[in-house]
């Protein structure tokens, strides 16, 4: 390996260890907050489920909603249609008896419109949001709703969970949810997270006439209004036990898709907050995840550009061998003396325990138990080989400006 | 929006003081290593002094009191192991340069002492002198390596010497004078007192050595190749 690709891998691996330390030391830290003192806040509560062509689900989204632990007449669901060609609006209608339920139909303007046209007519002190591929667990609210008894903290996310994991790519999706959620808890108490995900998270209505309503943010509405709310400098909090099921992507094709829209819209909403990048003014979002976000990006294709030339060059020597020896027959013997313990190789190995060692404290605190499951093994053995498509296609968009579309 | 500076650092020296440790357990075991293959070294030294002290006496006597003729199959594990050492510590490691050239000067006096084994006793060793380059100009290096190596394997009675062509060492440079290899013409081989340049294939080194077919039923080894492949 040349001094230069050396240099660029020690300092890939330099931050990377960097921000997992970071993330496992703010984890054993002990938590300064106490919400406890909040838990019987019962605000009235709109949640708005905007919909397109959800036929086969909303019905389920608006029961799961509807069987939440939370006083009837204190919470409010409004069906937005953002202009189905399905039957979804029909669906949502044979709902409305069912409580206190408002179906609105527009013409497809988008998700950001259909969002800001429930938050307009909610008269409630908090707003949420549930996309109609979701439901929820009976006592996220009642869980998240005390978070907002912490000072400027405006919105709460949920932990998300994937409904039913049934094909690979869903379960090695299930495995990336349940690290996400314990990722969302540790960027909660650093007062860091950049996402406000669709499926529940919840809002002061206030904040809304304060720093404005959702915008289009490059397909990714739900990025934008968490780095505006950073950028007013309030706080969003996560709640690790508010469970949302929200149906993931089960075929390639989509979940590339799903992806490439996701990193392209961090991406363009990075750029357009990049005044926040490296800005103590903005505390931990500014100095640790937009940075580590980037490079992130940065290292895994380093790590899957020095992966596929060392592979390759293996497979170039190996070829090159058969057509001058032809096939031959090495038995393996292990000979200690040949173990690779050059330092790339060790620090590559204390970062992949490291790793480890983070998923399974999340699916501790997710699962309740610290175990090796199929799921984790699919994500940690097949996750680095699906990612690099997306990354790739949505760093390629954002280079060319090529904007991606929602579906 | 506060930052808890003091956090910043203690992670950043946790992080330096791991990435310290990794080297230094990485250093420390290279030198182990160094020193692994500097003692094999040392004891094949003086296998072959034994060797050619046995010779001295044994040319008072006959041949059939020389022992063994034969070195160990050490001398094949260490072209492996300084194989690898010049893998991972580089090339231009001043320890990997001087192993190196203690390694190749072992060999002449290997071949050296093999060929008077030969002209006394008529053993008549099969061996090859292999010159290559390192420089990225020479790509058949690396197919003559794994020929070679193939050879090695298929024939445990074949003896053969490799040299870096560009080791500063005058044993070597001498060797390359008396067989007179021009650096544009690696790969080249030294067989039976012929020089042939540029890549020779397993059936090209089989026709010119009818007499490898012979060896293959033995069962001690004599092939070594320190070249990076």
């Amino acid at each position: 390996m040349d001094l230069y690709s050396s240099i660029v891998l020690y300092i890939a691996l330099f931050f990377g260890l960097y921000y997992q330390i970071f993330l496992l030391v703010t984890f054993f830290e002990k938590e300064e907050k106490n919400i406890s003192g909040a838990n019987d806040y019962r605000p009235d509560v709109t949640i708005i489920v905007p919909c397109f062509n959800e036929t086969r689900t909303v019905s389920k989204t608006v029961m799961s909603l509807l069987q939440m632990e939370y006083p009837k007449e204190k919470l409010f669901i409004t069906v937005v249609d953002d202009g189905s060609s399905d039957n979804t609006y029909e669906e949502a209608l044979k709902l409305a008896h069912l409580g206190n339920i408002k179906v609105l139909q527009q013409k497809n303007s988008g998700k950001y419109v259909a969002l800001n046209k429930g938050i307009e007519l909610a008269t409630s002190e908090i707003v949420g949001c549930l996309d109609a591929d979701s439901t929820v667990h009976p006592q996220t609210l009642l869980k998240m709703l005390p978070y907002f008894s912490q000072n400027k903290v405006v919105a709460v996310t949920p932990a998300m969970k994937v409904h039913d994991p049934k094909t690979l790519l869903q379960k090695i999706q299930n495995a990336e949810y349940n690290i996400g959620i314990f990722l969302k808890k540790i960027m909660g108490k650093l007062n860091a997270i950049h996402v406000t995900p669709g499926p529940f998270s919840l809002f002061k209505k206030s904040i809304f006439k304060e720093i404005g309503y959702f915008r289009h943010a490059h397909n990714t509405e739900d990025m934008e209004i968490a780095f505006r709310i950073q950028h007013h400098h309030y706080r969003i909090a996560n709640c690790p036990q508010g469970f949302v099921y929200t149906i993931t992507p089960p075929t390639f094709k989509k979940l590339y898709k799903q992806r490439v829209r996701w990193t392209y819209g961090f991406l363009k909403n990075a750029i357009d907050y990049r005044h926040m990048f490296f800005n103590k003014k903005y505390g931990n979002i500014g100095t640790l995840t937009l940075p580590f976000a980037i490079i992130s990006i940065v290292t895994a294709f380093l790590i899957i550009g020095n992966s596929f030339y060392h592979f390759s060059s293996y497979i170039v020597e190996q070829i090159q061998r058969y057509t001058v020896t032809g096939f031959t027959f090495d038995w393996f013997s292990f000979d200690i003396f040949f173990l690779n313990t050059s330092s790339i190789t060790l620090l590559t190995f204390i970062m992949l325990c490291s790793s480890f060692s983070i998923i399974l404290l999340a699916w501790n605190m997710v699962e309740g138990k610290t175990r090796i499951t199929r799921d984790i093994i699919y994500f940690v053995t097949l996750y680095g080989f699906i990612a690099p498509f997306w990354l790739a296609k949505a760093s390629w968009n954002t280079i060319t400006s090529k904007a991606v579309s929602w579906r | 929006m506060e930052i808890s500076t003091k956090k910043y650092i203690i992670v950043f020296l946790i992080t330096a003081g791991i990435f310290a440790v990794a080297f230094i357990v990485s250093n420390y075991i290279n030198d182990k290593r160094y020193e692994v293959i500097k003692t094999t070294a040392d004891k094949i030294s003086i296998d072959i002094l034994s060797l050619e002290t046995q010779f001295e006496l044994f040319q008072e006597s006959s041949c059939a009191s020389l022992s063994n003729p034969v070195l160990s199959d050490e001398i094949n594990a260490l072209a492996d192991r300084l194989s690898y050492a010049e893998n991972q510590r580089g090339i231009d490691d001043e320890d990997v340069i001087t192993l190196k050239k203690y390694y190749s000067l072992l060999e002449i006096k290997d071949y050296l002492v093999m060929k008077k084994v030969d002209n006394r006793c008529d053993v008549n060793p099969i061996s090859i002198l292999y010159f290559y380059t390192n420089d990225e100009g020479c790509e058949d290096c690396a197919k003559q390596g794994y020929v070679l190596t193939k050879l090695r394997s298929d024939y445990p009675l074949l003896r053969i010497y490799s040299f870096d062509y560009d080791l500063d060492l005058n044993a070597v440079k001498t060797l390359i004078t008396i067989n007179k290899i021009p650096k544009d013409q690696l790969p080249a081989l030294v067989i039976e007192g012929k020089t042939y340049t540029k890549f020779q294939s397993v059936e090209d080194i089989r026709k010119i050595i009818p007499a490898l077919a012979a060896t293959s039923s033995a069962t001690s080894t004599q092939a070594t190749t320190t070249q990076r492949k």
